[in-house]
């Protein structure tokens, strides 16, 4: 008899909570991993300072993100979602095919992505022709296009130790990667030339992916966790050499040896002035169709571009962020609810 | 038995001398135990070092260092327009009590006369917590008659310098450590031997909400606790109902045909089918399809429900099973109807197996992370959920997803706190178990 009194009440308990289910007192973002920490400090000091509730913030790639800000309106869906790369057309069409007709685009800041290797491991200077030369499936070797055949950095270039190459490269699904491939590898393709050989041969199309392509003999290693999975590796591997967030590097510098790229140490400052060439913008996306059902969420969307939070010297440019010096430009798209797409 | 030959071969063997073939299997029989004496050597040496580094990493956790200083709460500061009204107080923003916790910290140093060569503002500023400014600020919002004074304000320091008291920085690695630096080290030591920082058990490592990635030294399990207590709690109220209604009527009244084939069948892949698939059920089902909110701990609840009954259902069918039928006929026999049958004897008698069934149940639901990334609740969520009803509908973390998230930031004091948060979640399942052996001891009975 308890037994039955026990299943009552527990569905009479579940029946009141679903009645309840209409409201949401939090606000939802989700998105790139690269935003995740500093849409978490965000969350956390626009609680401290505000009587509204901390938001919450989930990761699972910027991709991920996106498609669920874009799946629709109203209480289930996400209220923000962050992405380290700009929103793509057929994105932002979906979006607007699934009734998510207002969407506000703000960039917060930039990010650096820096070449480490453990401590343990040799002072390097790379290039990005280096770089590209060690890593691409195909390289010009004496005038032809050849499967990589380095095995060494001195092989690449003969005033880069010599050692073996081994380097720990974001997985495909990360939007790290993307930069990796179109700041590096497609940068050190054009100028060492080698994109010239590739379309020669293979046509132009061929070559824009065949500039992009790894090698596959297990040089360059894909990681498909977070750098925690990265910095293990290049602690466990004197010659390993790992790609990392400007962030996650500023974290842990008592660990990792940066290597200047074109002769330019990644830091704060010089990935701010552009003089330090591999690094991209990040950015939130914004629902403004949740703006009069979402309680706080114009304020946070304000908030986050502050200059007191997203601007140098504020909690975000402490943890990592590059701060964007067109600031106030995000600043007056959420006070003046900048529509993307026109209208 | 006719055979000549059998007497004259068995009269050759004695029995005090060992032939051949028994020193063989006698020596096999050794091996084998020593195989299995090997097996539980290599599974509890595996144990003790998963044990050894988890709480070499993770005790650390439950200490955290707290500095004591006065701090004069500057009126001109939080009140600039000097009405004491905490709506205009509530303009300034906390960096502005950051840089009075700045001053205090400064003039503690004056006045304990303590020297470090180097030592710069940004060393100041980050040697305490972030935390501690929207500490102070709420204290003074909730308080106004605090402005103007001075009061002695205890703080957590930064994660940086809680690791020097806790020697996981050391003065070299914070040469080379660009968030801190060797003068913010000598003021730690300095500060600590002249006890205004003082390193003590860390109670807001279990209580308080998680912190962002910039404040791992605020960082806690109190919502994380808290969300899975709640899932912990649906997962009974609905999968033992279900369960031991399931399985009684399997095992006492239902017919023995095709259909309960299938379903018992059904029933043991269902134990075997891999837990994100359950996550992905949760978001088509509970979540796109009858409207429940992400991040909630009920959706969470439902699908570590799913994952959990048929656990549920193969320990109490076992459990109805090893009931004796006597006790069935007994029963019958004098008259009782097949409901009082079961009711009366047989479900009493098997309630320690269920039980321990169920606490198993539920402690392996409790260790569950792939299920709720698909519902949201891999989140960072840092406001407590209300008392339920309410509450298993505002977000929540749980502990084995606050565990992977530490693992993920970069600030290697995370990984101290994921350790911590390993002993807490260990703590736990060794309670459930022991909770489960109890229940199995206190009732079992043997036939």
């Amino acid at each position: 008899m308890s037994l039955m009194k026990i299943l009552a009440s527990g569905l009479a308990l579940l029946a009141v909570s679903a009645t309840g289910a209409a409201a949401r007192a939090q606000i939802q973002l989700a998105g790139s991993s690269t935003v995740l920490p500093y849409a978490t400090i965000a969350a956390e000091a626009f609680a401290d300072n505000t009587d509204f509730p901390a938001p919450v913030v989930e990761g699972g790639g910027s991709g991920a993100g996106i498609k669920q800000f874009c799946a629709g309106t109203g209480p289930r869906t996400i209220d923000i979602a962050s992405s380290s790369r700009p929103i793509t057309r057929a994105e932002l069409a979906s979006c607007h095919a699934n009734g998510v007709a207002r969407v506000i685009e703000l960039r917060i800041g930039y990010d650096g992505i820096v070449f480490a290797s453990g401590m343990g491991g040799p002072d390097f200077a790379l290039t990005p022709q280096d770089i590209h030369r060690a890593l691409a499936a195909q390289v010009i070797v004496d005038g032809q296009l050849v499967a990589n055949p380095a095995v060494s950095w001195a092989e690449v270039n003969p005033a880069l130790p010599a050692r073996q190459i081994a380097v720990f490269v974001p997985g495909t699904k990360h939007g790290t990667r993307e930069v990796f491939e179109e700041k590096v590898m497609a940068a050190g393709c054009e100028i060492s030339g080698t994109r010239a050989a590739l379309a020669a041969a293979e046509g132009q199309d061929a070559a824009r992916a065949a500039c992009v392509a790894l090698r596959t003999d297990g040089r360059a290693v894909d990681i498909d966790g977070d750098y925690t999975e990265t910095l293990a590796r290049v602690d466990s591997n004197p010659d390993g050499i790992g790609v990392f967030g400007l962030s996650f590097y500023e974290n842990n510098t008592s660990r990792l040896r940066v290597a200047p790229i074109d002769g330019v140490v990644p830091t704060v400052a010089s990935v701010a002035s552009g003089e330090y060439p591999v690094s991209r913008p990040l950015f939130l996306y914004v629902k403004a169709d949740h703006f009069e059902t979402i309680p706080g969420l114009r304020e946070f969307a304000g908030f986050f571009a502050l200059d007191a939070i997203a601007g140098p010297g504020g909690p975000l440019a402490d943890y990592g962020l590059v701060p964007d010096p067109q600031l106030a430009e995000a600043q007056a798209a959420v006070a003046a609810e900048k529509i993307m797409g026109g209208n | 038995m006719s055979d000549p030959a059998m007497p004259a071969a068995r009269a050759r063997r004695s029995l005090l001398k060992t032939d051949p073939g028994t020193s063989r299997r006698n020596a096999a029989e050794r091996r084998f135990r020593a195989y299995g004496a090997a097996a539980v050597v290599v599974a509890m040496a595996a144990l003790a070092a998963l044990m050894f580094t988890v709480f070499r990493d993770g005790a650390s956790a439950f200490v955290q260092a707290r500095a004591t200083i006065p701090v004069v709460i500057a009126a001109d500061v939080v009140d600039p327009d000097g009405n004491r009204d905490p709506a205009e107080m509530a303009g300034v923003l906390t960096m502005s009590y950051g840089r009075l916790l700045d001053q205090a910290l400064t003039r503690e140093i004056e006045r304990r006369n303590i020297q470090v060569e180097g030592l710069t503002q940004r060393d100041i500023t980050g040697f305490l917590s972030a935390q501690a400014r929207a500490d102070l600020r709420r204290a003074v919002l909730a308080d106004p008659a605090l402005v103007g004074q001075e009061i002695e304000w205890r703080m957590m320091t930064s994660s940086r310098v809680d690791g020097m008291l806790k020697g996981r920085v050391t003065r070299d690695t914070a040469a080379r450590d660009a968030k801190t630096s060797v003068a913010q080290y000598d003021l730690a030591m300095a500060l600590r031997d002249q006890g205004v920082v003082r390193a003590g058990f860390n109670w807001r490592f279990i209580t308080a909400p998680d912190g962002s990635d910039s404040r791992p030294e605020s960082a806690g399990l109190g919502v994380a606790i808290l969300g899975s207590l709640y899932m912990m709690l649906i997962v009974l109220v609905l999968a033992l109902p279900i369960g031991v209604a399931a399985s009684i009527w399997l095992e006492e009244f239902a017919p023995k045909n095709r259909l309960t084939d299938v379903i018992e069948v059904n029933i043991s892949n269902l134990a075997a089918v891999p837990s994100i698939v359950f996550g992905i059920l949760g978001l088509a089902a509970f979540i796109n399809f009858v409207g429940l909110p992400r991040s909630a701990p009920i959706v969470g609840g439902l699908v570590l429900t799913l994952m959990t009954l048929p656990t549920i259902i193969i320990a109490t069918r076992a459990a109805l099973k090893a009931v004796p039928p006597s006790i069935r006929d007994a029963a019958l026999g004098v008259g009782a109807s097949r409901m009082q049958t079961v009711f009366h004897h047989v479900l009493p008698l098997a309630m320690p197996g269920i039980l321990t069934g169920t606490i198993l149940g539920l402690a392996q639901a409790l260790g569950e992370t792939a299920p709720l990334m698909l519902i949201g609740m891999v989140a960072f969520v840092s406001t407590y959920p209300s008392a339920p009803p309410q509450g298993l509908l505002d977000p929540a973390s749980a502990l084995p997803v606050q565990i992977y998230n530490w693992t993920q930031r970069a600030d290697p004091a995370f990984f101290e706190r994921a350790s911590g948060a390993i002993i807490v979640l260990l703590a736990f399942l060794l309670a459930m178990n022991l909770i489960a052996i109890w229940l199995r001891r206190k009732f079992e009975r043997r036939w």
